[in-house]
C-alpha cells in the first residue's frame, strides 16, 4: 500500500489495520475464485453456453453461501450488499408493523423510519420482556429485526430467545448477521430467524455483494423489479465475479472460524493492557457476550475524533464508530441506547481485529494509544495546575 | 497474489469441438476489458479500505479512487461528477429513477396539479415496465406508448400523451433488443418545455454513442458497468442538479451517495466502471466505425444467403454493433440450437429463458409467429472479421438446413 499511502503523506512505516468491522481484506481464496470468474463472460440469464456456465457458477455459489448458515440454497437471494438485504427484508416481508432494536445498523433503522424501537439494557442487549410486551400490545402481524452482533460494540444478542418471542406472537424475525458471519459459527436453525442478512466484504469477500437468506417458505416482495432473476425476488444481472468471491470467502470463513479463538485472546489481552495503562478507560458492552474481535474503548476526556486522527498519524487504523457515518462525527445511537452519556460516548473508538491480526498489531496499537493517553493526561493536568 | 486470468480468454482460442462458442451477445453482457481488470485489481487486494472510513489512509485512498471513477463516468455523458450516484447496476438505477421520482413527488407535491402520471414506451426494458406497474399498484397512472414499426417513438404521440399531471417520461436511449436510438434531444426539449422530468435508460447506449445530458436535456440517466466492458454489479444513475431532479432513495442507511443510495461502495467495481468509461470515451468514435463496418459485413453477407431475411428496428438510427433479424419461417430457438458455434439470443437475457415471443418485436407490429423467428446479434469490442464470417456461415447453413426440413415436413415427407 506504499504508493498510495505515500501520496497521502504517510511515510513508510508499520501500518496496523484494526478496522475489520468496516471492511476486511480480500481473502486469497476469494481472489482466486474471482480471477477465474473474471476470465469468463456471459449473462447468467442467457440460454447459450456462456450464459449457462455463468448460471452454474451462480448456483454453485448459492450453495456455498447457504452452507455458511446451514440454510437451504434456494433461500439465498444475492443482492448488492448488507444495506440492500436489510431493506429487502424489512420492506419485502409484507408486514405493516416493524419492530427494531435501538442498536441496529442505520440500514435497518432508516429502511423503516417509523419502526417501533425495542429498548436495550446497559450492555446493549435487547430486553426480551419489552419485546414481548410490545408485540402483545398490538395484534397486527409484525416483523422483528434484531442484529446478531453489533458493529460498534460487538455485543451478541440472544437471538434464539428473541426469535422464540417473535414467533410466539405470530411475528417474523429478521436477523442482520453482517458482523457476526465469519467471526462466530452460525446456524440458521439456532438463530431461528426467517430472514438473515449477510455481507461479503465483512468476511473477506469483495464489496458490492451480499445476500438475504430466506430460511422458510416466506414470499418476498421485490425491492428492485425487472428481469426475473433470483426467483423474482431481486431483478438485475447477477454480479458474477462478486458472487464467486463471496462464496469462496464464505467457505474459507467457515473453515477458519477456529482462528477467532486466537483473535479473542488477542482482543482480551489488548483490553487488559489498556486497563492497566489507564484505569479510567472503559470497554463498553464488556459484560455482555461479544464477538471475539471487537472492542469499543472509551478514553474519557479525549474526543474519538482526536484519537482516531492521532492513531492514524501513528499508523494505526481504527474508527470512531460505524464506517458509514464515520466521515461525520455524530454521537453514536448505539451507545446512547445503552445509556452511555454523551461525554463518554464521544470519546469511544472502535478497535476491530481480524483473522490475520497479530501480537505485533496489538503492541503497535497499545504504544500509540498509551502515548496519546499520556499526552492528553499531562496536558489536562497541566491545564488544571495553571 | 495475482488476479490476472492465465488462460486465453474463452472464445478466442482456435475452434475445437468443445471450445466456447463465438460470443455475439454483447447486448446481454460484455467481456471485461483487460485494461479495466488491471485498474480494478489493486482495489481488490492491497487497497481494500472502506471508502467511508476516511479517518485513515486505507479509506481515503479508496475514497479518492472512487471520486476519480465518478469523474470518468460523468465525463462520458458531459455531467458534473456530483450528479453521479453509484448503484448496483442499471436495474437498480432504473428502479431508483422511476420510483424515486414518483415517491418524491407524492411526498412533496408542488403547488397546482398533483404530478402522478408517468409516460413510457411499451418496448422499454422489463425493469422500467415493472417499476411502472408497481407504481400503478400504488395509485400512479402510467401511459405505455406504442412505438412506430421502426421501434422509434412518434414525437407527436409523446407530446399528446403529456398532461398537466405528467411527472416523468422514461424512454430508453438505445434499445437492448433492436438497437434503435431514440431522438433523445427532441424528447428532452419537449419534456423541459412541459416541466416534466426526462429519464433515459442508457444501459446500452453509454459508451457506444455520444451522449450529452446537457444538450439532450436529460434529467435522469441509467448506466450499467457490464454492458460497456466493465464489471457486473455496478451501475450509476445520473441525477441532474440544475434544475434539480429530486428523488427519494430506495435504499437508505449510512447516507452514502448524498443520501440517494446507502451501502458501502464497492471500490474495485467503481474503479472498473470508471476505467471502462474512460476507455469508451477515448475509443468510442473509432470503435463505432469499426463495428458499423463489421455489422454491415454481417448483414450483407447474411442477406445474400438467407432469402427473405428481415431486419427489425430502424436500419439507420441504431447501435453500431446491434442486429436483430427475422429468419422467415424458422423458429429462433431452433436456429440457436442449430448454431452451437456462436452465442446469440432471441432477445433480452432477462426474459430469454422464456418461450414467449419477444414483446418488443410484437410491439413493432410483428405477428407471434414472426416474432418467434427473431434473433439478436450483438457485436462488440472483441469481435473480429473472422468471427463475423464464421457467424455468417453458421447462420446461413443452419437456416438453410432448417428451411429444407420445414419444406419437407410441409410436403408430407420426413427429414432424413
Amino acid at each position: 500500500m506504499s504508493g498510495g499511502a505515500a501520496r497521502h503523506g504517510i511515510m513508510a512505516r508499520t501500518e496496523t489495520y484494526l478496522d475489520w468491522n468496516a471492511t476486511a481484506p480480500l481473502r486469497p481464496e476469494a481472489a482466486a475464485a474471482m480471477s477465474a470468474a473474471l476470465a469468463r463472460c456471459g449473462n447468467p440469464s442467457s440460454v447459450h453456453r456462456w450464459g449457462r456456465a455463468a448460471r452454474q457458477a451462480v448456483e454453485h455459489a448459492r450453495s456455498a453461501v447457504a452452507a455458511l448458515l446451514d440454510a437451504p440454497p434456494e433461500g439465498v437471494v444475492f443482492v448488492s450488499g448488507g444495506t440492500e438485504a436489510n431493506h429487502l427484508a424489512l420492506l419485502g416481508a409484507g408486514r405493516d408493523r416493524v419492530l427494531v432494536s435501538a442498536v441496529e445498523h442505520d440500514s435497518v433503522l432508516r429502511a423503516v423510519p417509523e419502526a417501533e424501537r425495542i429498548p436495550v439494557d446497559r450492555e446493549g442487549i435487547v430486553v426480551p420482556e419489552a419485546l414481548d410486551r410490545l408485540l402483545a400490545a398490538d395484534p397486527r402481524p409484525a416483523l422483528v429485526s434484531v442484529m446478531l452482533a453489533n458493529n460498534e460494540t460487538g455485543v451478541v444478542q440472544p437471538v434464539a430467545e428473541i426469535a422464540a418471542i417473535a414467533h410466539a406472537n405470530g411475528a417474523l424475525f429478521h436477523c442482520d448477521a453482517v458482523q457476526a458471519a465469519g467471526k462466530i459459527a452460525l446456524d440458521a436453525s439456532a438463530i431461528g430467524a426467517d430472514l438473515v442478512t449477510l455481507s461479503a466484504h465483512k468476511l473477506g469477500g469483495p464489496p458490492g455483494v451480499g445476500a438475504l437468506v430466506v430460511t422458510g417458505e416466506l414470499e418476498l416482495t421485490p425491492l428492485l423489479r425487472g428481469g426475473g432473476q433470483e426467483r423474482r425476488r431481486r431483478a438485475g444481472t447477477e454480479n458474477l465475479v462478486g458472487i464467486a468471491g463471496f462464496a469462496a470467502a464464505a467457505i474459507a470463513a467457515g473453515e477458519e472460524i477456529a482462528v477467532y479463538d486466537r483473535v479473542r485472546a488477542l482482543r482480551n489481552a489488548l483490553e487488559a493492557d489498556v486497563a492497566e495503562a489507564a484505569s479510567e478507560a472503559v470497554v463498553l458492552g464488556a459484560a455482555a457476550p461479544r464477538l471475539p474481535n471487537t472492542s469499543a474503548i472509551a478514553m474519557p476526556g479525549v474526543t474519538a475524533e482526536t484519537q482516531v486522527i492521532a492513531l492514524d498519524l501513528d499508523g494505526v487504523m481504527v474508527s470512531a464508530g460505524a464506517a458509514c457515518s464515520s466521515g461525520k462525527v455524530v454521537p453514536s445511537h448505539v451507545l446512547e441506547a445503552m445509556g452511555v452519556g454523551p461525554d463518554l460516548a464521544g470519546s469511544t473508538i472502535r478497535v476491530s481485529l481480524g483473522s490475520t491480526s497479530s501480537e505485533a498489531d496489538i503492541a503497535h496499537f497499545l504504544r500509540a494509544w498509551t502515548a496519546l493517553y499520556r499526552r492528553c493526561r499531562d496536558f489536562s493536568v497541566g491545564a488544571r495546575a495553571a | 497474489m495475482s488476479l490476472a486470468p492465465a488462460a486465453p480468454l474463452p472464445g478466442l482460442e482456435p475452434r475445437r469441438p468443445n471450445a466456447m462458442p463465438i460470443y455475439l451477445d454483447n447486448q446481454s453482457s460484455t467481456r471485461l476489458d483487460p485494461r479495466v481488470l488491471d485498474a480494478m485489481l489493486p482495489f481488490f487486494t492491497e487497497q481494500f479500505g472502506n471508502p467511508h472510513s476516511t479517518s485513515h489512509a486505507y479509506g481515503r485512498i479508496a475514497a479518492e479512487a472512487i471520486e476519480q471513477a465518478r469523474s470518468e463516468v460523468a465525463a462520458l455523458i458531459q455531467a458534473d461528477p456530483r450528479e453521479l450516484v453509484f448503484t448496483s447496476g442499471a436495474t437498480e438505477s432504473n428502479n431508483l429513477a422511476i420510483k424515486g421520482a414518483a415517491h418524491f413527488a407524492r411526498l412533496y407535491p408542488r403547488s397546482g396539479q398533483p404530478r402522478d402520471h408517468i409516460v413510457t414506451l411499451t418496448t422499454e426494458h422489463k425493469c422500467v415496465l415493472e417499476s411502472c406497474l408497481q407504481l400503478e399498484r400504488e395509485g400512479f397512472r402510467v401511459t405505455y406508448l406504442p412505438v412506430e414499426p421502426t421501434g422509434l417513438v412518434a414525437l407527436d404521440a409523446l407530446e399528446a400523451a403529456l398532461t398537466e399531471r405528467t411527472l416523468l417520461v422514461s424512454v430508453m436511449a438505445a434499445h437492448n433488443e433492436i438497437g434503435v436510438i431514440q431522438p433523445l434531444a427532441e424528447i428532452g426539449a419537449l419534456c423541459r418545455s412541459k416541466g416534466v422530468l426526462f429519464h433515459s435508460d442508457a444501459a446500452q447506449a453509454v459508451g457506444k454513442i455520444a451522449l450529452d445530458v446537457e444538450a439532450m436535456q436529460i434529467d435522469l440517466l441509467s448506466i450499467s458497468g457490464h454492458k460497456v466492458y466493465g464489471p457486473k454489479g455496478i451501475g450509476a444513475l445520473y441525477v441532474r442538479r440544475r434544475p434539480r431532479a429530486r428523488l427519494l432513495p430506495l435504499i437508505d442507511g449510512g447516507g452514502q451517495e448524498r443520501g440517494l443510495r446507502s451501502g458501502t461502495l464497492p471500490t474495485p467495481l467503481c474503479v472498473g466502471i470508471g476505467r471502462a468509461a474512460a476507455i469508451a470515451a477515448a475509443e468510442m468514435t473509432d470503435e463505432a466505425v469499426r463495428l458499423r463496418r463489421l455489422r454491415d459485413r454481417l448483414q450483407t453477407g447474411l442477406a445474400r444467403r438467407v432469402p427473405g431475411l428481415r431486419l427489425n428496428g430502424d436500419a439507420e438510427r441504431r447501435l453500431p454493433g446491434n442486429l436483430n433479424f427475422c429468419f422467415p419461417g424458422i423458429p429462433a430457438i431452433k436456429l440457436i440450437e442449430a448454431c452451437p458455434g456462436i452465442a446469440i439470443s432471441t432477445g433480452s437475457a432477462c426474459t430469454s429463458a422464456s418461450v414467449e415471443p419477444s414483446y418488443v418485436l410484437r410491439a413493432l407490429g410483428l405477428s407471434d409467429a414472426d416474432a418467434n423467428t427473431g434473433i439478436r446479434i450483438g457485436l462488440g469490442r472483441f469481435t473480429t472479421p473472422e468471427e463475423v464470417d464464421f457467424a455468417i456461415d453458421a447462420l446461413a447453413a443452419g437456416a438453410s438446413r432448417l428451411a429444407a426440413e420445414t419444406a419437407m415436413a410441409g410436403q408430407g415427407g420426413t427429414p432424413i
